[in-house]
């Protein structure tokens, strides 16, 4: 059994990790522990500012810091995050195309427990809506890691996805590479190539071998970008397995899979199955279950290989 | 300060007036009456008070603005343009499709625009962040805003002015445009904000209450602001809405209105009628 971490937890890490090799400067609201930005204020407390539960002012104060030269992170659970703070997101980071970072934790059905008001499931589609928001979504702890230094070095608004619940680590460290708007084979196949994003990565390899036994070959594909989507890989994908099926923790509507029907309907038609919920709340839970429930499985993911081959022509 | 020094800002803030009028004329919308009631305070900051180049609007070592009450923008421009950040020909062009002088301040396109605004609420966080990047860069600029008194309204300025005392902003100086007019009517039947003074102070601020059409009492303010440590300030600037131009004073419906062909003639008549008085 792989090694499991959460991915915020990489984020903290991370943070602390490169906050010694670029002048980053991080903002919480009240939620450090959570996020695990204590992780930056024990290294770098000169640096870290706690906003309080204002998640508003913390986007506006971080555009402000970054239009005087800086490179914030603004944390907080997804929810508030993306949700609470969306239209300063838009108007006081996005539309100035100012240097802010927003380290999202805490985001989709994995949060468990504290149920569906913190179950963020719609946070990539608001961030995707906006332009020149660069949107990030990693598999595990490796990714994570390499997300946040691609985020610093990259020039523009990032948001960023971690997850509350321990994932395995996927990634090799020492050889693992990483570059915003490219997407990586996992594992090759020809009937049918699943896409997928996040925590749904692990799934993702699962359903593979579940349909191997059924005598299906699935490519997996892991997309940590969900914009700029990686177009090329995917329309490629199209035409090599024919069909698609997407995996993501969050709503089918505007996410992860609208964005890869959209570009694939434009660009190479073939059918597109969606995993993802199914436009509605969460709900209070242990993780396993939760994701049982609302089909975030890779039973579900394989049951969808399968009715994509049926529908290719 | 001394009259020659006051006679040329109330000429300058004239000039801006005339220019405000312009726009919204020129673009058959825009807001006049917010924009004319903080144009002396305005005027003051970027011709007495702050340190900018207008060869290098960039600077990083400039002293920042932020027009938290974004609508007011044909002030500002108006304003950038008296300095000579962008020709003063440009501001008829205000909300034309091809015009870079866009409807709230654009951050990215416009010359002396130092953060991007328009959603009330949003650009005092920002100056807060400003001022903090500042002392976090051990850099001496200051950051000023403007804000307007129905925009009190909004929650997120009272998030950023707990967080402006806690952080101990002394670099940062609000400016509460108190013209006591929103779109709906009187602040006060809209939704009570008041009392302003005293709200800002209960949160940790050092509060100077002035006439902000008086330029000594302007010039006033500001030097005290400088003086105060470990808190930021707000200077609660009373003024008319609608500010030097007759039929528009003390009116909300000239919050978002441009005047027709007529009535800019008598606006523009008034303007200068005061000119040639001083």
């Amino acid at each position: 059994m792989a090694e499991k971490i959460a991915t915020r937890e990489a984020y903290g890490s991370a943070l602390a990790e490169f906050g010694h090799k670029y002048n980053i400067v991080v903002f919480d609201a009240d939620l450090a522990e959570a996020t695990k930005t204590i992780k930056f204020k024990k290294e770098h407390p000169e640096r870290f500012f706690d906003c309080g539960i204002a998640e508003s002012n913390m986007v506006g104060v971080a555009a402000g810091a970054a239009a005087a030269g800086m490179i914030p992170f603004v944390s907080s659970f997804a929810m508030f995050a993306a949700g609470r703070a969306f239209e300063q997101i838009r108007n006081s980071v996005a539309y100035p195309q100012l240097n802010v970072k927003i380290g999202a934790t805490h985001a989709g059905i994995t949060v468990g427990e504290d149920g569906a008001t913190h179950q963020c499931l719609e946070d990539l589609a608001l961030m995707r809506s906006i332009p020149g928001m660069v949107v990030l979504n990693p598999a595990d702890a490796v990714e994570a890691r390499a997300a946040v230094e691609a985020a610093i070095l990259h020039n523009g608004p990032v948001y960023m996805r971690f997850g509350r619940a321990a994932v395995p680590v996927l990634f090799d460290q020492s050889t693992f590479r990483f570059e915003i708007g490219r997407g990586i084979v996992l594992a090759e196949g020809t009937d049918v190539t699943i896409a997928a994003s996040g925590v749904m990565v692990e799934q993702a390899l699962i359903a593979r071998d579940l349909l191997a036994n059924d005598g299906i070959s699935a490519r997996v594909i892991n997309c940590c970008t969900i914009k700029p989507i990686d177009t090329a890989l995917l329309v490629s994908c199209a035409k090599e397995t024919g069909c698609i099926v997407t995996a993501e923790e969050h709503s089918v509507i505007g996410g992860f899979g609208s964005a890869v029907a959209e570009t694939l309907s434009e660009s190479c038609p073939v059918p597109v199955l969606r995993v993802g919920t199914e436009d509605v709340f969460g709900r209070s839970g242990k993780v396993p279950p939760l994701m049982e429930l609302y089909g975030l499985t890779a039973q579900n993911i394989a049951a969808k290989a399968k009715i994509a081959v049926s529908l290719k022509k | 300060m001394d009259s020659v020094t006051r006679r040329e800002l109330q000429l300058t803030a004239a000039n801006v007036r005339l220019g405000i009028l312009e726009e919204v004329y020129s673009a058959s919308s825009g807001h006049p009456g917010g924009s004319l009631s903080i144009a002396d305070v305005i005027t003051y900051l970027y011709f007495s008070e702050m340190r900018v180049r207008t060869e290098e609007p960039e600077w990083a070592d400039r002293d920042r603005f932020v027009l938290s009450k974004g609508h007011t923008c044909p002030a500002l421009y108006a304003v950038l343009a008296e300095k000579g950040f962008f020709p003063k020909e440009d501001l008829k062009t205000f909300r034309h499709v091809d015009s870079y002088l866009q409807g709230h301040p654009d951050k990215k396109h416009i010359p002396g625009v130092d953060m991007s605004s328009g959603s009330l609420g949003q650009g005092i966080s920002a100056a807060c962040g400003m001022a903090l990047a500042g002392k976090l860069q051990n850099k001496s600029f200051r950051v000023y805003t403007v804000l307007g008194d129905g925009e009190s309204q909004e929650g997120q300025v009272w998030e950023a002015a707990m967080f402006a005392a806690h952080y101990k902003l002394d670099n940062l100086c609000a400016v509460l445009d108190f013209n006591g007019l929103q779109i709906d009517g009187k602040i006060t039947d809209v939704m009570n904000p008041t009392p302003l003074d005293d709200k800002f102070r209960a949160f940790g601020w050092h509060v100077i209450v002035i006439d902000g059409h008086n330029f000594d009492e302007i010039e006033a303010a500001f030097a005290e602001a400088r003086t105060v440590s470990g808190k930021p300030t707000l200077i609660l600037s009373k003024s008319v809405k609608g500010k030097g131009v007759s039929f528009m004073e003390n009116q909300a419906g000239w919050h978002g209105k441009a005047p027709n062909a007529s009535e800019y003639e008598q606006g523009v008549n008034e303007l200068r009628a005061y000119m040639a008085s001083l």
